[in-house]
């Protein structure tokens, strides 16, 4: 592999993991504050690809959809929350793995009952359609909009959580939410705000990636897979965590792809080991207790 | 002020509180002792709603609070002092005060200013991570915290736990201090010296009963309750 391909790689895999970090940043806050495992999370991305598509079809622009699907999951993840998940809070994990796992099967059959069940192309946005030449080699435009794109999101993320009284609330209920509560904060609402916003980023994720990956329902199945390693690398609960996390992931797995295509997936698999030996709480997590 | 009702409060299937009575008079500190695992702490948990009870009533300032969700009691005017203080680690000094921050603008009222001038330590660790303080200091701070919702009646839970004398002392003449300016006090504790020091009335818990109710220097004089209560004698 020439210097040349190595990066033309480094770049298929940072944006890779651009799209690992939206959607790990909502499970992991999802994670740490309402203690809810959503398997349901990665079925936020389908639907944000396919609310895409319909968004496309319908205004003609991907702007539009960039900005409109993810306000579309949002929605629906609010929705989730407050009818399903809530009443399931005070009862055991299984009860919530079973109903997320359940919700993977419905939001599957919602959308090949209205699209059908073949893999569906998303077409980019035209002001990207072509390619860049980084050290010689061409490199498509629209992947290094995903990467910019994707970081500015990771920039403003921060400094909305780290900075502002809003990021302390969420802060405040990653740690301790029933103190938090105990502080006069209506936690119930700061819980369907999170998973309202972590599921409008799983969208944004599926959007983005539709040009990339295509459409087709399975998407977010196969996804959530890599964004619960991400999670568990990176760490539960923490922004840093679920960046840093989704970086190496992207890398490893866009690697190993590269390199040891039969065994890509089992390299993930090796650096989560490898990080739950050396440090079971994750990169940035908190020490276990 | 806060008047507690003949509540049951249970852990799931386990009976924890039986019919447990108790009030806090307006401008009055009153301390709940008795051993671990007595109740004192289920009862804390109650009042604020984070274990609301199954039967008996809670009132505060005449207002029915026990169905209430936790945030509500606390904007009501409840301003708890956890056991363990509960300090949220991940976030600064300043954003720790500032969460649950209201009713500043109040003649009289809590400010960051006062609570700093109160705890000077937590104005020079204003910008420091509340994981990073010593026991001492989050233990002001947790004072400090819940002053910062200007409550109208402050309990706390055991704020002595696991201190050193001097920081012990420290916060019983923070306490004397907030009961001469008229702030309702619901004290629980295990250090029988501080409690004495501060409170009006006493109550005394055991095996999740009220066993013993009166005065500070009627339990000093009451042999039997200490010994067979509070493990003093």
């Amino acid at each position: 592999m020439t210097p040349v391909d190595l990066l033309g790689q480094a770049l298929n895999g940072l944006a890779y993991g651009v799209l690992l970090f939206l959607l790990s940043v909502g499970l992991t806050l999802i994670f740490g504050m309402l203690d809810v495992v959503n398997l349901a999370h990665g079925s936020f991305y389908m639907l944000g690809a396919f609310a895409g598509l319909g968004l496309i079809a319908a205004t003609g622009s991907f702007w539009a959809a960039l900005v409109l699907a993810p306000v579309v999951v949002g929605v629906v993840g609010a929705l989730v929350e407050r009818t399903c998940l809530r009443p399931l809070y005070r009862r055991a994990v299984l009860d919530q793995v079973l109903l997320t796992f359940g919700l993977i099967y419905l939001f599957e059959d919602v959308v090949k009952w209205i699209w059908g069940g073949r893999i569906r192309s998303i077409p980019g946005p035209a002001l990207f359609s072509g390619s860049v030449k980084i050290a010689g080699a061409a490199f498509p435009a629209y992947r290094l909009f995903v990467i910019v794109f994707g970081l500015a999101i990771a920039v403003v993320l921060w400094l909305v959580i780290e900075r502002t009284r809003l990021g302390s609330i969420v802060r405040a209920g990653v740690w301790d939410a029933e103190m938090t509560a105990g502080m006069g904060i209506d936690i119930d609402r700061v819980f369907t705000g999170v998973f309202a916003g972590g599921a409008a980023l799983a969208g944004l994720s599926g959007v983005i990636a539709g040009p990339i990956r295509s459409a087709y329902p399975a998407m977010g199945s196969e996804i959530l897979v890599v964004t619960l390693i991400v999670v568990v690398v990176g760490g539960l609960g923490s922004l840093k965590g679920s960046l840093a996390g989704s970086l190496i992931i992207g890398q490893a797995e866009t690697f190993g792809k590269a390199w040891l295509p039969e065994t890509a997936m089992l390299i993930i698999y090796v650096v989560m080991a490898l990080v739950v030996l050396f440090r079971p709480q994750g990169l940035f997590g908190r020490p276990l207790r | 002020m806060l008047e507690v009702e003949r509540i049951q409060t249970f852990y799931g299937e386990s009976h924890v509180l039986h019919d447990v009575s108790l009030t806090v008079g307006a401008g009055e500190a009153v301390a709940l002792l008795g051993r671990n695992g007595a109740g004192k702490t289920t009862l804390i948990r109650s009042v604020v709603g984070f274990t609301p009870p199954r039967q008996g009533r809670i009132r505060f300032e005449g207002r029915e609070i026990h169905r209430l969700p936790a945030h509500r009691v606390a904007r009501l005017g409840l301003g708890l002092v956890p056991q363990g203080r509960r300090i949220f680690a991940p976030l600064s000094v300043a954003e720790n005060l500032a969460l649950g921050a209201r009713g500043e603008a109040a003649p009289g009222a809590w400010t960051r200013e006062r609570v700093y001038a109160l705890f000077p330590r937590l104005r020079e660790r204003a910008a420091q991570g509340g994981g990073t303080l010593s026991g001492g200091e989050q233990q002001m701070l947790a004072v400090a915290r819940a002053l910062m919702t200007n409550p109208r009646v402050l309990l706390l839970d055991e704020p002595s736990e696991g201190l050193a004398p001097i920081v012990v002392r420290e916060i019983g003449r923070v306490l004397v201090a907030l009961k001469r300016e008229g702030l309702p006090i619901l004290l629980v504790e295990q250090n029988f010296p501080l409690a004495l020091r501060v409170a009006d009335r006493v109550y005394v818990m055991n095996k999740g009963q009220i066993v013993y109710a009166g005065t500070p220097a009627g339990l000093d004089a009451d042999e039997d309750v200490k010994r067979r209560f509070l493990g003093v004698s």
